[in-house]
């Protein structure tokens, strides 16, 4: 037999880890690829579905946290809703990404990654999200100025984008929940 | 009949055109709307991408204000009721994890959510006996000969534990039926409930691309002249992206529809064409191939 070293075994630590901030019963699957099945991300996955889970059983971090696939989830939750073991995976990506983003493997898909930061702040600065402000910081972020750049014009002419941002007045509110939030994930 | 209405960001910028046509419908069937006071962003797929606490929190603050104003919340953006509902669900069910949510809004917001209301989707408020009974009294133009394909798309009715208001979560039909009452066709098709990539859409265009293309060929190939739906990020996605995938036979495209767009049309309400105008797959020829559009 060749390669034995290459035989993954089981470890319970990434197990622990990502069903504890998950909230998923990991542990329970047993590969019966439902998941995989209707996931309409399938084509463009460089780990399916039931992969992801299967890694996170095996404790193969490492490839976890570089996939492209916790990053294009389209967060559809088809996947939960058919899984035996009601195992939701995209809140197994939002863990993951987070893991990916704090233990330096970075951004698989960093212009998924730009566009929630881009959303984010918006919330964050006013409450609500102003489009037209939050499309600019993102094109900054990724210097995709020339994408969807018709689109825009198009929805400029029929005022579908408002220049000037609505703000929520109790804005100390939703800067103390932001401010609880990044307590949180320190 | 009286509602808090949550708008959500996309009704007030990209999407008002279904803000429209839900106040005119709504107004029309004598259901009163109460905007929710200070609103704001419910996080949406972004704030659960990044930070849990935040995509809890920022529905919970809503919940908590629509409880202050007393009715129950009707909300028109799939994307906004499904987090709506799924911080209700934290809240209620949520064991330790829920309470001391609701103890941390409390703090910043000197009161807690008690859970006293319900947050509902449009789809299912239209869908009341006593609403459908009313819609059907007040019909001024039944939409013969229009085929429509009622798209539900993923957040409206998944996780259905959670926040599913049909029977059957897989073939959902409370769209079709409105779809039937105002006299259109509902045609059958099974891509309902796939996704179309909604929270990509910016940053994942190809992608996106594609799975749009799908669903919209599958509603072409059974028979669909134009695409319901009641989600503000389906829409946008659905006819934004047609062109770039060149479209179907010959360059042609569906037309997107809002659920209240249709009803409205039925119900003969004013202001049909100011709706239209902001679609960028013009639904008008269609219409008015049928002679549906009201005379102005
Ligand atoms: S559907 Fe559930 S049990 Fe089956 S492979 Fe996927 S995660 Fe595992
Ligand atoms: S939530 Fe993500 S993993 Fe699950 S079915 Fe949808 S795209 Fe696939």
């Amino acid at each position: 037999m060749e390669n034995q070293e290459a035989k993954v075994l089981p470890s319970f630590e990434l197990v622990k880890e990502v069903e504890a901030k998950s909230g998923q019963p990991v542990g329970r699957c047993y590969q019966c690829k439902k998941c995989t099945g209707g996931c309409p991300m399938s084509f463009a996955f460089d780990l399916f579905a039931h992969q992801i889970v299967r890694y996170v059983q095996l404790g193969l971090k490492e490839p976890l946290l570089k996939s492209k696939s916790i990053w294009i989830c389209a967060c559809c939750k088809t996947c939960k809703s058919r899984c035996p073991n009601g195992i939701d995976i995209s809140a197994l990506n939002d863990t993951l990404k987070a893991m990916a983003l704090k233990e330096s493997a970075g951004a698989a898909e960093g212009k998924v990654a730009a566009f929630h930061d881009a959303f984010v702040s918006s919330v964050e600065r006013y409450g609500r999200v102003h489009e037209a402000g939050m499309l600019a910081r993102y094109k900054l972020k990724t210097k995709t100025y020339t994408q969807d750049m018709s689109l825009g014009i198009e929805f400029i002419k029929r005022r579908k984008l408002k220049l000037l941002p609505e703000k929520v007045r109790q804005l100390r509110e939703i800067k103390q929940i932001f401010q609880r939030a990044k307590e949180k994930s320190q | 009949m009286k509602f808090t209405y949550y708008p959500g960001c996309s009704l007030h910028s990209t999407a008002e055109e279904y803000n429209l046509s839900n106040q005119a419908v709504f107004r029309a069937l004598d259901i009163e709307l109460e905007e929710l006071n200070d609103w704001n962003c419910c996080g949406a797929t972004s704030a659960h991408s990044t930070n849990e606490f935040l995509s809890h929190a920022l529905p919970l603050r809503n919940l908590v204000l629509a409880e202050r104003q007393g009715n129950d919340v009707v909300v028109p953006c799939a994307a906004c009721y499904n987090l709506l509902r799924n911080a209700d669900h934290h809240v209620r069910f949520g064991g330790e994890k829920g309470e001391s949510l609701n103890a941390e809004i409390e703090a910043v917001m000197g009161s807690r959510y008690r859970g006293e209301i319900a947050v509902r989707h449009i789809v299912d408020v239209l869908t009341e006996p006593e609403v459908l009974k009313k819609l059907e009294s007040k019909i001024k133009k039944p939409l013969e000969g229009l085929k429509l394909a009622a798209y539900y798309g993923c957040l409206l009715t998944r996780p259905p534990k959670v926040v599913s208001f049909e029977e059957n979560p897989e073939q959902p039909c409370k769209l079709d039926l409105l779809i039937e009452k105002v006299g259109a066709d509902s045609v059958r098709w099974s891509y309902k409930t796939d996704c179309c990539g909604g929270s990509l859409s910016i940053s994942q265009p190809e992608l996106v691309i594609k799975l749009t293309q799908t669903i919209v060929e599958a509603a072409r190939y059974a028979g669909a002249e134009a695409i319901v739906c009641a989600c503000p990020l389906c829409q946008a996605n659905l006819d934004t992206r047609q062109h770039e995938a060149g479209g179907g036979p010959g360059g042609s495209t569906l037309p997107v529809l809002y659920i209240t767009e249709v009803l409205g049309l039925a119900l003969g309400l004013p202001g049909s064409e100011q709706w239209f105008r902001k679609h960028l797959i013009d639904p008008a020829p269609l219409l008015k191939s049928l002679d549906l559009l009201p005379a102005s």
